[in-house]
């Protein structure tokens, strides 16, 4: 660590995994509720579960992010902080705000919540993933505007690279776009079609401005190569992102009701978008091959070139799966899509959110790297993790086809609820790569405590 | 800590940043152009492709509609495009043996062609939608207004680049032993005119 105020960091990345344990644990819950119904009925319904394993998902990606902004932008503007207790008071209140909205969930029915917290007075809430009450998505956006005059107030005092610029623009980005959360016509096209601007354009445009900027950063302290190297292929990735997924937002508007072009500009844009997660793959391992320097964080390495190859299938292949018109008429809404997000999440934010995380911990706790045995156990949660999550999305790909063709190709088409039974086993395979999934998390929290000869920083 | 070596590159501006080892291959200009540039042409072509299937599904409708095109602003057009290419390659030319203010000249003459690309365009879409044509009317106008509008905003991005390079080569960046950038722009330029070739032909012309 060269600047103090970078240590700023850690309890974001310490926040954002305890937040991850969450996501994991309501995920198997909701994953033995596909097959076993009733499991924790009352208490936690389905909608409840699915909730929470998915905000929890949003808000420690997003906790991540801060935390990787807050550990690369002193060291790339070679400045301290513009102010640390900013920093670190915003963090309580994110936990706080996260922890509270969570117990809502939890506690009180939902439509008692939405009274509760005045949705009545600008209705914003019972929107996939932009559930929040009114109360916490204000929160989030004033959270995000002081951490981003924070960060940007650092820039402005420093040096100024292409890392921490697209990573500002990312997150300015990501702030802009969650405004739209406050949108809701009435109109229900309207609202799917502006929903979607916050969805679509996080996921398949600022974020992974965001993704490039960590991606690159690391890659330059653990490979050595020139920076002018590294921030070229920065600026042709987000290029070809943001040509790609801007209009790429018209694959969600081929059913909902928006005009009939939508299914050409849709089907063309993002069906390039795989690309730009191509160039990603080709720049994490050309960056590696070309290393001038033998980082002693060799777990660091394998996150950022998992990251690259994952986030490609993940994103680009899955995506690209269903996302011409013809085959979404079949699959709009299926477990295939389900397939698509649980790969491409991991594979592209999970993952580098846990790259910047590998390489910067060490740092954060004073040494170079992790000892040989901590590392070790680090690189087993690596397959763990990223082996079953590949089976997972292989299983609910199978789950997805299984349910098309019952559901909505065969001559006799079966009802919603007839053909989840017929799926049955698949589900039941992913809880149980569900369960391989959580002992790899396990395994990856432990090797934070392993001991053993350290390199010193 | 040992992580923030070699971080910054030694600056030479006569040396071609990167990917040093396709240097001895490599096309003219910088090889992180070629990339977009074939992203671009990759989508015009899956645009071009979808065009065709959607004309072979509707031919009748296609052949109908294309006559009603404003060929003659098409052929202008193209003049204008392929002058503004061969513009900015006398002006490659010119700065490769040293020419600096002759290469700036052409510059301007390459761009002021591709500016009267854009009002022969507006002026035919001004007429299209003085007719009340929008991209509903029906599927041989949506890929019109489509495709040429897609082309037309990479007009704007190639003028764009080519009024940055003018700039740089008045200010004196540019010489016959480095011209790196000079030719990283009119590879740009050059696509939007390669893609225009098929898109007239393609769109207004072949029945």
């Amino acid at each position: 660590m060269q600047y103090k105020s970078q240590a700023v960091a850690k309890p974001y990345f310490i926040g954002a995994l305890a937040l991850f344990v969450a996501q994991i644990l309501f995920g198997l819950v909701m994953g033995l509720q596909y097959v076993v119904g009733d499991f924790l009925f009352p208490h936690i319904p389905f909608n409840v579960a699915r909730m929470v394993h998915t905000n929890a998902l949003i808000v420690w990606l997003l906790m991540g992010f801060m935390g990787a902004a807050y550990y690369l932008v002193p060291e790339e503007s070679e400045t301290e902080l513009f102010s640390p207790k900013l920093a670190i008071a915003l963090f309580w209140i994110f936990l706080v705000a996260a922890g509270l909205t969570v117990v809502g969930y939890l506690t009180v029915p939902y439509a008692t919540l939405a009274k509760m917290t005045g949705n009545d007075l600008l209705p914003t809430m019972g929107r996939e993933f932009l559930e929040q009450p009114l109360l916490t998505k204000m929160g989030i956006v004033v959270v995000a505007l002081a951490f981003l005059f924070n960060i940007t107030m650092t820039v402005l005092k420093g040096r100024k690279t292409a890392i921490n610029t697209v990573l500002l623009l990312g997150l300015w980005g990501l702030a802009v776009m969650f405004l739209f959360s406050f949108y809701n016509p009435d109109n229900v096209v309207k609202d799917k079609f502006y929903w979607w601007w916050v969805v679509h354009l996080w996921v398949e445009g600022v974020w992974e401005l965001i993704l490039g900027a960590i991606l690159a950063f690391v890659l330059i302290k653990i490979t050595g190569v020139d920076r002018e190297v590294i921030e070229k292929w920065l600026y042709v990735i987000i290029t070809l992102t943001l040509v790609t997924g801007i209009i790429g937002t018209g694959h969600h508007y081929y059913w909902i009701g928006t005009p009939e072009y939508w299914q050409v500009w849709g089907g063309i844009f993002s069906a390039l978008e795989p690309i730009p997660f191509f160039a990603l793959t080709l720049f994490a391992f050309n960056m590696v091959n070309r290393r001038r320097r033998e980082h002693p964080n060799k777990a660091a390495t394998l996150w950022a070139l998992g990251t690259g190859v994952m986030s490609f299938l993940g994103a680009g292949v899955w995506g690209f799966l269903h996302t011409l018109a013809p085959v979404n008429y079949y699959t709009h809404g299926t477990q295939i899509t389900a397939a698509h997000g649980h790969m491409a999440f991991y594979g592209a934010y999970v993952m580098v959110v846990l790259t910047i995380i590998s390489y910067a911990m060490p740092l954060l706790r004073g040494r170079a790297a992790n000892s040989n045995k901590a590392q070790v156990a680090e690189m087993w949660s690596f397959w763990l993790m990223t082996i079953s999550i590949t089976f997972i999305t292989l299983f609910l790909t199978a789950a997805g086809i299984l349910q098309v063709w019952l559901q909505r190709v065969s001559d006799n088409p079966m009802p919603f609820m007839v053909a989840q039974d017929q799926v049955a086993l698949f589900y039941w395979m992913r809880e149980w790569t569900g369960v391989v999934f959580l002992v790899g998390l396990v395994v990856y929290l432990w090797s934070f405590f392993v001991k053993g000869e350290e390199k010193a920083a | 800590m040992s992580s923030n070596t070699a971080s910054i590159a030694v600056q030479n501006p006569a040396a071609r940043p990167g990917f040093s080892l396709l240097d001895r291959y490599h096309p003219p200009g910088d090889l992180a152009i070629w990339v977009f540039i074939l992203a671009e042409l990759l989508a015009f072509g899956v645009f071009f492709a979808v065009y065709a299937v959607a004309r072979m599904k509707n031919v009748e409708l296609f052949n109908a509609m294309q006559p009603n095109l404003d060929r003659s602003a098409g052929a202008i057009n193209t003049v204008l495009l392929l002058a503004a290419s061969w513009c900015v390659a006398r002006a490659v030319a010119a700065i490769e043996h040293g020419r600096r203010a002759a290469s700036a000249r052409w510059l301007v003459a390459g761009i002021g062609c591709g500016a009267g690309f854009l009002v022969v365009k507006l002026f035919e879409y001004a007429a299209k939608f003085a007719a009340g044509i929008n991209l509903a009317t029906n599927d041989f106008y949506m890929f019109y207004l489509s495709l040429t509008f897609f082309h037309f905003m990479h007009v704007i991005l190639g003028l764009v680049i080519l009024v940055a390079v003018w700039l740089k080569t008045r200010a004196g960046a540019y010489s016959a032993a480095d011209h790196h950038g000079m030719e990283t722009g009119a590879a740009y330029w050059h696509m939007v005119d390669l893609v225009w070739i098929v898109l007239f032909p393609l769109v207004y012309v072949m029945r």
